[in-house]
């Protein structure tokens, strides 16, 4: 945005500079119409420029479920204004997440799968690994619920009756923190449902996971957050929550400077510490959807 | 249905208040898609009119690859171009990973073959009528090339919106070397991508309802300056 606004400047330079030129240009309405396209595409061309070097900025990668339930819109302009430092996420899957943090192209991330955490640290990508916040996990379905799971408390067993029933259930299947706990759960009772017909893998974020699982009247597996923040949710509703084993608490670490030293360690640092005292708790725990709280502080009891 | 017509009254909505996110979003889908259709048209018209106007070994064969890149799927290019601008890749130290510097990279490169091979396709049938003629004049290659392409202007503002049309609707090569990173990375159709995702349909709609307006108002453009040329 910064980038048009000086832009702008430059644009009002050109055109003043062609509105003095006018009367020795002939007065055919075409020629003043490719002056104007002209001054319009350098306008846009300048835009295209990597912009404002000056401008303090780091690339932290998260995961889709933080990006859509909005919490980063509401943490990140506090942040901000506290620090005078932008953070530019890039929302994927967590997997991806942490394959981005190993190549060095992220400067921090923060992603909710404590087993891949602890990898990526124990592989020397990242330092300091500290726990931020958590959320639960929820089973949605249909309203009709074939396979008989509404008000339970134990995922295992929904899972458990979702697979005997054979009703259609929509995984992530993209390597996410949500698809990675769904799989620990089945995997959990020996089951393997994958290449079953009711069981449809499909590779996307969670909120194209719950259209897709809309359509199909399928049972989820969907973080709170997001499915709060969902707005498509057709005849989805929670069938499943309150099971320890749903608790969804999310980790931030820092890029290791040490194997990546062109990475942003200060400013990461000074995310990384805001976000784990007082102001960052602050923030998150007042980021509220149609009044519910959606990130708690802690690490989840389960850990 | 209903969805359609909110989608609309969004769309209404949006441009009027002059959103300011919004126009960001627009300025960026309209600079980066501009700046790789003008640069792979800079570089891709000359090359098509050369392998129009000239005959040499393997020629043949690459007509062949220009037309046969059509095909080129975006995100595999966008995978590649992530993998040499990632720190850990040979371009690393370029920085230009999630700019938008790499997202016009990743459009030039999908852009080239479109403009390769329809520039060549009607410098051809240009060389074919006026070959001759120059050929006698002594005209050199780059002299050729550059009269081939005066000549048939109006073709190179087809090629033009045909680059411009392929680069403002593509999504999946900018998604994943961009990071659709909110004020920054985001175009239309990244932010049309992610409102889906998001479950709000009719607003996603809606953007998509001004990204088609953009793109027409883009063609009249050129179209009136094609009628101007035509004078």
């Amino acid at each position: 945005m910064l980038a048009i606004q000086g832009d702008l400047d430059w644009s009002c330079a050109i055109l003043v500079a062609l509105a003095a030129a006018r009367p020795t240009i002939q007065d055919r309405p075409m020629s003043r119409l490719r002056i104007f396209v002209f001054a319009c595409l350098c306008v846009l061309l300048a835009s295209a420029l990597p912009a404002g070097a000056e401008e303090r900025f780091i690339t932290l990668a998260s995961t889709t479920s933080t990006e859509e339930s909005g919490l980063f819109g509401h943490i990140l302009p506090i942040f901000r204004a506290q620090t005078g430092i932008e953070v530019r996420v890039v929302a994927v899957g967590t997997g991806q997440a942490l394959v981005i943090g190993a190549r060095g192209d992220a400067d921090a991330l923060l992603v909710h799968d404590r087993a891949g955490e602890d990898k990526f640290v124990a592989d020397g990508n990242g330092i300091d690994r500290r726990g931020v916040m958590y959320n639960d996990f929820v089973i949605v379905g249909p309203s009709a619920d074939p396979a008989g799971i509404k008000g339970l408390k134990d995922a295992k067993q929904a899972f458990r009756k979702i697979a005997a029933a054979a009703s259609p259930f929509c995984s992530r299947g993209d390597d996410s923190g949500t698809n990675r706990m769904e799989l620990r759960l089945w995997k959990a009772q020996d089951l393997s449902p994958r290449g079953a017909p009711w069981y449809r893998e499909l590779g996307t974020g969670m909120g194209a996971t719950l259209n897709t699982a809309v359509e199909m009247q399928a049972y989820v597996l969907t973080d709170r957050a997001t499915f709060a923040h969902f707005r498509n949710r057709g005849d989805l509703v929670i069938l499943v929550e309150g099971d320890k084993l749903l608790l969804n608490p999310y980790g931030s670490i820092l890029v290791n400077p040490a194997k990546w030293p062109k990475v942003k360690a200060a400013d990461a640092r000074i995310w990384h510490e805001w976000l784990t005292s007082a102001p960052g708790r602050a923030a998150i725990s007042s980021y509220r959807v149609n009044g519910e709280q959606l990130f708690f502080i802690g690490d989840g009891s389960s850990e | 249905m209903n969805e359609i017509g909110r989608a609309f009254t969004i769309a209404v909505e949006l441009v009027v208040r002059g959103d300011a996110e919004l126009v960001g979003i627009v300025a960026l889908s309209l600079s980066v898609s501009l700046a790789a259709a003008v640069t792979a048209l800079c570089f891709g018209a000359p090359v098509g009119a050369a392998l129009a106007i000239s005959r040499f070994r393997g020629r043949g064969a690459l007509i062949l690859v220009a037309n046969a890149l059509l095909g080129l799927p975006p995100v595999v290019v966008g995978l590649a171009v992530y993998l040499l601008l990632s720190r850990s890749g040979p371009l690393g130290a370029l920085g230009l990973l999630f700019t938008p510097g790499a997202m016009v990279m990743a459009q030039i490169l999908l852009l080239t073959p479109i403009v390769v091979a329809l520039s060549h396709r009607f410098a051809d049938a240009l060389w074919a009528q006026y070959g001759g003629a120059l050929m006698v004049d002594g005209a050199s290659a780059p002299r050729s090339i550059a009269i081939i392409l005066a000549i048939g202007r109006a073709w190179l503002i087809t090629t033009f919106l045909s680059a411009f049309g392929r680069a403002i609707s593509e999504v999946g090569a900018i998604i994943v070397v961009g990071g659709n990173i909110r004020f920054y990375t985001r175009t239309m159709t990244t932010a049309i991508a992610l409102e889906t995702s998001k479950g709000d349909l009719s607003l996603a709609l809606g953007l998509g309802m001004v990204l088609i307006a953009l793109s027409l108002a883009v063609n009249a453009v050129a179209f009136l300056l094609e009628r101007s040329w035509r004078r």
